[in-house]
């Protein structure tokens, strides 16, 4: 079994509505000096085999075609516990 | 004319958008999302809704529903379509038109009668109106933020792309108060208010959305 982990974030210079809900709550419950919170999506993805360059591919793609918006996001894919 | 209306799972808007291709003077046709089959239709319209539970993002999934592919082929060949609301986010997630519709910048839906001036009237949807024409046309919309990357803003300018714009009050962030856009071509059109809620007097602010109807029809006869 391989295992690959998506992180779709919004790209830095589109506005992220839910992001700025969060951040307006934070003070409200008591966490102060949150400057920035951004949200996004984390895809965990098993395939059949091995891990393998290919499949690294293959998720990249998966990426590409469906899991993200190259108009407004950006993704990083990489095994679980590694960073990208 | 044959318009095609598709109806995916979570459309809302496919029972009007049907009725208005028939007040203004067209045949409606049904099309499902799981049929490839076009019908034979002369155009397309996709409606509003939540298709696919808006899952992943708005349109991101219908855009690969069957009757997709026909429709993105078609539109290749110059088929009018006209995209609605969720519509529009499908011809976006589809590449047909460029940018993409994100949450409203306020965060909140927003349900108003809204002014807009309509800024291109060359296409198969719009021909019916005078340029410049300001018209009051229901607006209800969550994620009807129209963004793009500063290039994409100028050549939609440019060009003369933009369909129509929003009046007095941007009602949803959207970057140049742009409510609807076309391609190079003119023959795809999304727009974010809802023309098909604005056909008859009884219900809604009027008339004014009549016109993205039977612009077909004069579209062949001239």
């Amino acid at each position: 079994m391989a295992r690959y982990v998506v992180d779709v974030m919004p790209k830095p210079e589109i506005l992220d509505p839910q992001g700025k809900a969060v951040l307006g709550s934070l003070p409200r419950l008591g966490f102060a000096g949150v400057s920035d919170v951004r949200q996004g999506k984390r895809f965990e993805i098993e395939l059949d085999g091995e891990p393998s360059d290919a499949l690294l591919e293959e998720v990249r793609a998966m990426a590409e075609k469906l899991l993200s918006n190259p108009v407004i996001e950006d993704f990083e894919v990489h095994a679980p516990g590694e960073q990208a | 004319m044959k318009v095609g209306v598709v109806t995916f799972p979570g459309s809302l808007d496919d029972g009007d958008a049907r009725r208005a291709v028939t007040i203004g003077g067209n045949e409606a046709v049904a099309l499902w999302h799981g049929d490839d089959d076009l019908k034979g239709v002369d155009a397309v319209v996709l409606p509003g809704g939540f298709s696919y539970g808006d899952y992943l993002r708005c349109g991101a999934i219908s855009r690969f529903a069957p009757v997709m592919s026909s429709v993105i082929a078609a539109a290749g060949s110059g088929m009018p379509v006209l995209g609605i609301c969720n519509g529009f986010q499908i011809l976006c997630e589809s590449h047909l038109l460029p940018g993409a519709l994100i949450r409203n910048d306020h965060r909140k839906f927003v349900c108003r009668d809204q002014r807009l001036r309509i800024e291109r009237v060359d296409t198969p949807w719009t021909s019916s109106y005078a340029a410049g024409a300001e018209v009051t046309i229901v607006l209800k919309n969550g994620e009807g933020g129209f963004v793009a990357d500063e290039p994409t803003l100028d050549r939609l300018e440019g060009e003369g792309l933009v369909v129509a714009r929003y009046l007095d009050d941007n009602p949803n962030g959207s970057l140049r108060d742009i409510a609807g856009i076309s391609n190079e071509r003119g023959n795809v059109v999304g727009l974010m208010p809802h023309p098909e809620h604005a056909v008859e007097d009884l219900t809604g602010p009027g008339t004014d959305g009549l016109g993205f109807f039977t612009s077909l029809a004069a579209h062949v006869f001239a």
